[in-house]
Parts: structure tokens; C-alpha cells; sequence
């Protein structure tokens, strides 16, 4: 019978999974931004088929062309194909941004938990550190590091998740500060775990919403961060990045507008995105907030 | 109330703690040119060609063939001297090259904060007098799209519509080239100049403190003093300039005192675009050139200075907000 079938299914869809899908739908910012991280997720991952050209490939009878059918977003000096170039970008982004987050993410949580969880002088040495790479300007440090050490896409990830661990190690600090005398910590100190254990399987999954968070918002950075040094020539030489795009825009902008506006909106596009995903997380996180 | 530290103290203890932060940034330049690939007089060098003297007197200042801790010792030394190195791509010391540069970003930031700190008081406190309205929804998305475009092609954006389009307003430099002026009229020149970098700097930050100066404001407004201001039949645009204001000069300097070196990266970025002559076109001239002495300058004087304002930020939050002393 029907009724029964409805009444057997709905045990089965309130699962946390679910519940927390019911309260992140009610963000509408947050679902424009999962819209568009998952479509440029999609152009990412098919950019070989969707892209009507090699992102390298170079046309000499179309330099600087605007757009027309054979490259509806027109071409750069070399005649490069601007979508082609658009499209390729977005994996870069999205795999350096990606990558680099949880590169910090990881270094944070690991820093934080357990400067939070031993506390004494290795919160104290561990929170010096930690100031130290909040005050280094990041973006000069990068720049440094990078041409010091050579471009390249594994060393642009390192770089910027090395330097974006500060956040994220203070978050996690604070939860463990906060969770470290509550009733089951205690309790499984006295079934004698060891500390890693304890940090890693009895307290760290309590604090993780707000990392996760936090780790959105940091894709969001890694992704500008990224453009930035591509701005300043110093992306992996052998990619076509966005931020690479714009520093080839930057002495044609006279003659080529179209070789600055397309990629820049890519970029833009990428960082609304995650930060909205960040605020709708935050928002289906605390519901409260919102009332 | 009694028991709070009185400020004297609080700026001390402050001040004690920033050196160990100045001398972590010193280490840290250390590290990188110890461990950068290759031999580190390239580092100290860069790759423009130096006399064979100048290169041996290096080698014996940074004592290169002697263990890490005594180097590292030269190092520290070397640096409280105030020497930096020397540019052969410019002939110049890296200190002073840097300080000369310093003052044209100070001029692009400084004014591009002065309008972000106007425009985002008043877009927050004009948000939060109606929240949930049009003008609300239209400041927050102001400041979602604000706090997402990147600095760099914002400026690009504005050179194509104000100086390529429009042609209203010079795309490059800091001064005319054409003619000299002097007076106010060169003084109406470097504003011209100025009007699209700083317009491209300083809207991520009008973004920023429009946001936070929203949220601060509404709490505030809901705070017992207002409801008994308003309660006394104050004229409601009275309460919110003389209760509020206070309250909106806080996030105004901790958004721009504890993003002062997000800042300085932007401006750097900006720079790049309407070549204007400060640290950032430096910066990117010396990777193009592989002058890595200056890169290391800028790294370390550009960290101390923002030890610095991050420590004057600090006394002026504490000063602002007694709160914070505890």
C-alpha cells in the first residue's frame, strides 16, 4: 500500500547527511554558490572535450582577434584561443585552490590540535609560529619562495598551503581548548588512549563543521592567491592559468579588451563561489545565527 | 572599574612581544637563502653580473664558508647594521631603493584606505539603519562581489573603461610625462594619477568595512544606552552618529591595521597594473631582473612594518575598545 511505503521511507531520509542538506538548502546565496562551484567543477573536469582548442595551440593568422565564430572570446598576441585558455584555467584554479586548502587545512589542524590539546609550552611554541607566518605578508613570502625554489604546479600548492595554515591551526586550537576538559575526553583518558588517539578520533571529529568551513573560505583565497602570482609571471610555465592570462592582458589593453575581461570573470567567478559555499556551511552549521 | 591594566602597561607588554616576531621574520629570510637551491651568494647576488671584489667581501660578510649558526649570526648582524645588500641591477643600496619606493605606495594606500574607511562607514551605517531593505540587500552584495574580485583586474577593468573608453583619466604613472607642473597644479596631477589605482585598491576594503560596520552597528543599536537614548525621544539620526560612531571606528581600524599586509600585497598587484613607481612595481621588476637582494629587502622590511602597524593597531583597539585589556 502506498501509505505504508511513504511511512516505512521516511525513517530512512532524515539521516545527519540529510538534515544538514534540509538546512544548507535554505541558504539561496549558498545554493548560487554550490551552482556555480559544481558548474565550474564540471568544466574543469571535461575541459579536453568542452574546449574548442589546445589552450597553447597558436594561430598567426589570428592575432588579437576579437571574437567571431571560429573563437567566440577572440584570441590573445599569439592567437591563442581565449575560451580554450578560460576553460583550461578553471582546472588550474580549481586543482591549485583545492589542493592548496587542504594542504592547510591538514598542516592547521594537526598544529592546532595539538598546541590545544597539550597545551603548555607547546601551544606557546606552536602559537609564536603561528603569529609569525599571520604577520609575514603572505603574497611577498610566496613571490620570494617561488622564484627562489622554480614555478611549477606541485610548488605553487606547497606554497600557498604552507603559508594559509595559520587560520585554520588557530580554529582548531580554540575548539580543542574548548573540548579538552569536557566529561568524554576525560573518560577516555581514564581508558588510558593515548593522546594522538584521543585527539584524532575522540575530539577531532567533534570540531570539524567549522573547519570545513573555514577550508571553503581557504579555497577561495588559494584560488586569488594563485592568479595573483600568475599576475606576476610566476604561475607553472607550462599551463595556461588565469592569472597568467591577465598578465599577458595587462600590454594589450588597448588593443584587446576581451583578453583581460574573460579570464578575470573566471577568477571572480571562482572565488564568489567557494565564499558563498563558505557562508552557507557557516549559516546550515549554526542555524541560529540565521534566526 | 578598577582591575583593568592600565594602557602604559598593556602597550609594553605588546611591544616585548613584537621583537621576538621581528626576529623570527630575520630567520626565516636566513632559512630561505640557506636553503634556496644553489649557492647562496646567487641568492645574496641576484643574477646581475657583480665585480669579483664586491663578490669575495660577500662571502666574508655573510661568513659563507663557515657552519649555519655562525652564518646566521652574520646575518642578524649584518641586518641590525641596516644593510640590506646592494642592487647592481639598480646600483643602489637594497635599503634605501626600498624606503624611496615605500613612500610612493604609502601614498597610493594611505589614500585608498582614507576613501575605503568613508565609503564603508557610511554604505554599513546606511545598511544597517534598515536592515533587510534594498539598500541592505544591495550593500551586501556590493560586498560579496567586492571582497571577490581581485584587485589586479578590477584596476584593468577601470584602465579599459576610464582611460582606454572613456579616456578621462591617465592609465599610467604616478606624473605627467608631457609637461612639468609644479604647485597645486602638480599636486591636481599626482591626484589624477591616483584617482584609478586607489579607486582599484579600495574596494575590497569599502566591502569589508561596510560589512563588519553593518553588523557592529546593529548590535549596537540594540544595546541598553541606544534603546535609552532613543527612550529619552532622542532624534534617531542624533543617536546613531553619537553612539554608534564610536563603536564604527573600531572595525574601521582593525580592518585596515590587521589587513595592512593584504593591503600592501594589493597594492603591489595595482601597481603592476597602472605602473606606479612603488614597492610592488619594484617587486616585480626584481623577479623579471632576478635581483633577489631586493626581493629579500622588501620581504624584511615590508614584515617589520607590518609588526609595527600591527602593534599600533593593537594599542589603538585597546585604546578605542577599553574592553580588550584585560
Amino acid at each position: 500500500m502506498a501509505t505504508q511505503v511513504v511511512a516505512i521511507e521516511a525513517p530512512q531520509r532524515t539521516g545527519p547527511a540529510r538534515d544538514f542538506w534540509r538546512r544548507y538548502r535554505r541558504s539561496r546565496l549558498g545554493l548560487v554558490g554550490l551552482g556555480i562551484v559544481l558548474g565550474l567543477g564540471v568544466i574543469a573536469v571535461f575541459a579536453p572535450v568542452l574546449a574548442p582548442y589546445e589552450p597553447t595551440a597558436t594561430s598567426l593568422d589570428s592575432l588579437r582577434a576579437p571574437g567571431a565564430t571560429a573563437h567566440p572570446l577572440g584570441t590573445d598576441d599569439l592567437g591563442r584561443d581565449i575560451l580554450s585558455g578560460v576553460i583550461w584555467g578553471a582546472r588550474v584554479s580549481l586543482i591549485v585552490g583545492i589542493t592548496a586548502a587542504a594542504t592547510a587545512v591538514f598542516i592547521g589542524i594537526v598544529i592546532g590540535a595539538f598546541a590545544g590539546y597539550y597545551g603548555r609550552w607547546a601551544d606557546a611554541v606552536l602559537m609564536r609560529i603561528t603569529e609569525l607566518f599571520q604577520t609575514i605578508p603572505r603574497f611577498v613570502l610566496a613571490l620570494l619562495v617561488v622564484a627562489l625554489f622554480g614555478r611549477g604546479l606541485t610548488k605553487l600548492v606547497l606554497v600557498i598551503g604552507v603559508l594559509a595554515w595559520p587560520q585554520a591551526a588557530r580554529l582548531v586550537r580554540g575548539q580543542f581548548l574548548a573540548h579538552k576538559s569536557s566529561a568524554y575526553v576525560d573518560a577516555a583518558r581514564a581508558l588510558g588512549l593515548p593522546g594522538w588517539r584521543i585527539i584524532f578520533t575522540e575530539v577531532l571529529p567533534n570540531v570539524l563543521a567549522p573547519v570545513v568551513v573555514l577550508g571553503s573560505l581557504d579555497v577561495a583565497q588559494a584560488i586569488l592567491l594563485e592568479a595573483s602570482l600568475g599576475f606576476f609571471g610566476l604561475g607553472d610555465p607550462n599551463l595556461v592559468s588565469w592569472g597568467g592570462m591577465l598578465n599577458n592582458a595587462q600590454a594589450y589593453l588597448r588593443e584587446a579588451w576581451w583578453m583581460s575581461v574573460f579570464p578575470g570573470i573566471g577568477i571572480a567567478l571562482a572565488v564568489v563561489g567557494f565564499n558563498l559555499v563558505g557562508d552557507g556551511l557557516n549559516d546550515a552549521i549554526n542555524p541560529r545565527l540565521n534566526e | 572599574m578598577g582591575g583593568g591594566t592600565p594602557l602604559w602597561r598593556y602597550i609594553a607588554g605588546r611591544v616585548v612581544q613584537a621583537i621576538p616576531l621581528l626576529l623570527g621574520v630575520v630567520v626565516l629570510n636566513f632559512l630561505l637563502i640557506s636553503f634556496a637551491p644553489g649557492d647562496p651568494i646567487h641568492v645574496l647576488l641576484g643574477e646581475y653580473p657583480a665585480p669579483p671584489e664586491y663578490v669575495a667581501r660577500l662571502r666574508e660578510q655573510f661568513g659563507l664558508d663557515r657552519p649555519m649558526v655562525v652564518r646566521l649570526g652574520h646575518y642578524v648582524a649584518n641586518v641590525l647594521r641596516g644593510d640590506l645588500g646592494f642592487s647592481f641591477a639598480y646600483r643602489l643600496p637594497v635599503v634605501q631603493l626600498v624606503v624611496e619606493r615605500l613612500g610612493n605606495t604609502l601614498i597610493l594606500m594611505g589614500t585608498a584606505m582614507i576613501v575605503a574607511a568613508i565609503a564603508g562607514v557610511l554604505l554599513g551605517v546606511s545598511a544597517a539603519r534598515r536592515p533587510r531593505s534594498r539598500l541592505d540587500a544591495a550593500a551586501t552584495g556590493a560586498s560579496l562581489i567586492g571582497y571577490s574580485i581581485p584587485e589586479f583586474w578590477l584596476g584593468q577593468l577601470l584602465v579599459l573603461l576610464f582611460a582606454v573608453t572613456l579616456a578621462w583619466l591617465p592609465a599610467q604613472g604616478i606624473r605627467s610625462t608631457r609637461e612639468t607642473y609644479t604647485g597645486l597644479a602638480a599636486a591636481a596631477d599626482l591626484l589624477r594619477h591616483l584617482i584609478l589605482p586607489a579607486a582599484a585598491l579600495s574596494f575590497r576594503y569599502i566591502a569589508l568595512i561596510a560589512r563588519i560596520t553593518r553588523a557592529s552597528m546593529l548590535e549596537v543599536m540594540h544595546q541598553d544606552y541606544v534603546l535609552a537614548a532613543r527612550a529619552r525621544g532622542a532624534d534617531e539620526g542624533r543617536v546613531l552618529w553619537r553612539h554608534g560612531m564610536r563603536n564604527a571606528a573600531i572595525p574601521v581600524v582593525t580592518v585596515i591595521g590587521y589587513n595592512f599586509a593584504f593591503i600592501l600585497a594589493g597594492s603591489a598587484l595595482v601597481e603592476t597594473v597602472f605602473g606606479w613607481p612603488g614597492v610592488g612595481r619594484l617587486i616585480f621588476d626584481a623577479i623579471l631582473q632576478r635581483d633577489t637582494p631586493v626581493l629579500l629587502g622588501v620581504l624584511l622590511l615590508v614584515s617589520a612594518t607590518v609588526v609595527v602597524v600591527n602593534l599600533m593597531t593593537d594599542i589603538a583597539y585597546a585604546y578605542l575598545d577599553p574592553r580588550v585589556r584585560y
